[in-house]
């Protein structure tokens, strides 16, 4: 039997996806992002790290359209783009999977996933099809789910998570923000989840992952952007670093780190 | 029978299998230990009914009272199938007894004292139905006045609007050779045509059921058996061919039941098989995940709205049809109530997200069998009002009580 690919997958590619210069951002008189730069690649997984009130959540905002900056300039794929609103960064190809998953609760993953977006023959609900590509997309993604016809409600968190990420990716996206993924699970699920992301760089997908566990930004994030009282506190490769020095670069205690004699200060580039 | 585990959802070794008539049997046990009850507590519920009333006095279950107990449920099983609509969205609208009491109103004056004929009167009434919901819905979008309040205030004002309608005669008569009486009162489907009627449902479920497991065994997907939809269908035709069978005795399938039923199923297949139907479960189940998966929730709002009142004119116009008339009356008193009890008492949700247009059918023939064997028994109205209270609050206690078990069985 052969069946549709649901989502053309993309080679790995390490073009420049998303690019974002002196990003400022103030409510009243906070001054929640100042002069903030980012680049995304696809095919790579960037954590954003960062103590609370660090503006991590303002920058995603602006990224899904939820909020506009107030300066600052967005290219996409190397051409300068407005987001003024969610439905703009999702015609972009921006997804967002927010800490609260954003699901239905009493529909099953079939409309979840295709929530919005149903799939349609002369009028009526495609659902063969719906469900057809669900299947494909969740094998795809190594996911287990024991059906696709039960309420979102009767699964776990780590499955609830899933069907969530998974749903991001039916409008084929070129950049997916995960906003805290693995907040609230267990460990294995937390696992699952991770290895989803995973899943999601091989696709040749940018993942902006927000999250206060440094040990998972370690195992599966490729680069850190640390963001601090709204500035760029600091970038680093994952391959050499260590959470002392990103743990450092969220506090500030750049220094503590220097005179522990343990790494040499991060790169400064605010 | 699709039993092996080649198909694509059964690839995942924990995934549940149902296996042919048994195992969807089990499947329905499992639901309903899980809390997912949906119309069971409603049919035990007219079981029961039925048995105590016929018990009480044998003529409840004669043809003669049931195709009574039909034709009085149609206008408020119409009004029933609006406020369906608006608790999925996890809204709600006290003024739909109103809006009727105004649609009737909006019949009889047209129709009777200014002389125009039904085809301008009829639409004219649904319009004003259709208007009213407009106003709630854009009261509800644009200022986020909780739908209680707004349609409290709709509720005095369409009242008012309809004593004004209806001026100083205060009762108005319509004729009784006019066809919207006639249709009301007189019109029953010929035996060969509800035969009809119920032999080209039970096919049409039959076909669209095969044809639809086909596609899914094409694509791969677990199906179900030939031998189960036909086991369903025949089930189906039973059911239907005997109460139709039994209407007939007498004097058999009302025209206004009919096109009541109809318009049940047909809001039944909107709601579930088309998009805006799954925008209306999903801004029921979760507003915001809505609104971020780029419904537009407000229009969701609205057209729900509009389409409540635009039902409960509908339920007015048949009311009027079924009384010959409409007086400062119509549509007061527990009408507004007993509409909303119905949809509850069906088994739609009043936390929203949960129910279906068919529980207006059932829940209409709870409260008219309870209103019709009461009456049987003891004329008085005081006692009827206690006991299709306590059902309300019966079936209420069983909604929020299946919401808790859902939660533990997670099925939510």
């Amino acid at each position: 039997m052969t069946y549709r690919t649901p989502i053309a997958v993309r080679t790995r590619t390490t073009d420049h996806v998303l690019e974002l210069r002196g990003i400022s951002k103030r409510f009243g008189a906070v001054r929640a992002l100042s002069e903030v730069d980012l680049d995304v690649y696809g095919g790579e997984v960037v954590a954003i790290v960062g103590d609370n009130g660090a503006g991590k959540s303002t920058l995603v905002k602006i990224l899904s359209g939820v909020h506009p900056q107030d300066s600052g300039t967005t290219k996409f794929e190397g051409v300068p783009v407005s987001i003024p609103t969610p439905t703009a960064a999702r015609d972009l190809g921006i997804e967002t999977v927010y800490q609260d998953l954003s699901l239905c609760d009493n529909l099953d993953v079939v409309s979840n996933l295709w929530l919005g977006r149903e799939l349609r023959t002369g009028g009526r609900l495609d659902e063969v099809e719906m469900e057809q590509r669900s299947w494909m997309l969740l094998r795809e993604l190594s996911a287990r789910i024991p059906s696709v016809r039960i309420p979102v409600a009767a699964l776990s968190g780590g499955q609830r998570q899933t069907v969530a990420i998974a749903r991001s990716l039916i409008g084929n996206p070129r950049v997916v923000i995960l906003d805290e993924p693995t907040a609230a699970l267990g460990v294995a699920q937390t696992a699952e989840v991770l290895n989803l992301i995973e899943r999601l760089r091989e696709r040749g997908l940018g993942v902006i992952l927000i999250s206060h566990n440094i040990a998972d930004v370690l195992a599966v994030a490729d680069r850190v952007v640390v963001l601090r009282l709204g500035r760029n506190g600091g970038e680093f490769r994952v391959a050499d670093t260590t959470s002392e020095m990103i743990i450092a670069a969220i506090t500030g205690a750049s220094d503590l780190a220097a005179r522990r004699n343990s790494a040499p200060t991060p790169r400064r580039t605010a | 029978m699709t039993t092996d585990r080649t198909t694509v959802e059964l690839a995942d070794e924990r995934a549940l299998l149902p296996e042919g008539v048994r195992g969807a049997l089990h499947n329905v046990l499992l639901r309903l230990r899980g809390g997912d009850l949906g119309s069971a507590p409603v049919i035990v519920a007219l079981v029961l009914i039925s048995v105590i009333f016929q018990l009480l006095n044998p003529t409840f279950l004669s043809s003669t009272n049931l195709v009574n107990l039909t034709m009085q449920s149609a206008a408020l099983g119409t009004v029933a199938i609006g406020v369906v609509l608006v608790l999925l969205v996890g809204e709600i609208d006290i003024s739909v007894g109103s809006v009727s009491g105004l649609a009737s109103a909006i019949l009889a004056v047209g129709y009777v004292q200014l002389g125009l004929h039904l085809v301008i009167v009829i639409p004219a009434a649904l319009v004003t139905g259709a208007l009213i919901g407009l106003i709630f819905g854009l009261l509800r979008t644009r200022f986020g006045v909780p739908s209680f309040i707004i349609t409290l205030a709709g509720l005095l004002a369409v009242l008012g609007l309809q004593l004004f309608v209806l001026g100083k005669t205060g009762s108005i008569n319509i004729p009784f050779d006019s066809w919207i009486v006639q249709f009301g009162q007189q019109w029953f489907l010929p035996a060969w045509a509800s035969y009809s009627l119920v032999g080209f449902a039970v096919l049409l479920y039959g076909t669209s059921q095969y044809a639809t497991s086909r596609r899914r065994d094409a694509a791969g997907l677990s199906s179900t058996g030939a031998t189960l939809i036909l086991v369903r269908s025949a089930v189906l035709l039973v059911v239907l061919g005997v109460a139709v069978w039994y209407l007939n005795l007498t004097r058999g399938v009302g025209a206004m039941f009919a096109l009541f039923l109809s318009l049940a199923v047909v809001m039944h297949f909107v709601l579930t098989r088309t998009r805006w139907g799954r925008s209306v479960y999903a801004v029921g189940g979760n507003v915001e995940a809505a609104r971020r998966a780029g419904i537009r929730v407000n229009r969701v709002y609205i057209s729900v709205f509009m389409l409540c009142s635009t039902f409960a004119a509908l339920g007015g116009v048949f009311a009027a049809a079924r009384l010959a008339a409409a007086n400062q009356g119509s549509g007061g008193a527990d009408a507004n109530l007993t509409a909303i009890a119905a949809a509850v008492i069906g088994g739609t949700s009043l936390f929203g997200g949960r129910g279906s247009a068919l529980s207006a059918v059932l829940g209409i023939l709870v409260i008219m069998s309870i209103t019709s064997g009461l009456t049987l028994i003891n004329p008085d109205s005081s006692i009827r009002y206690v006991i299709t209270g306590a059902v309300l609050l019966f079936a209420v206690v069983i909604d929020s009580l299946s919401r808790r078990s859902r939660a533990a069985a997670g099925r939510a």
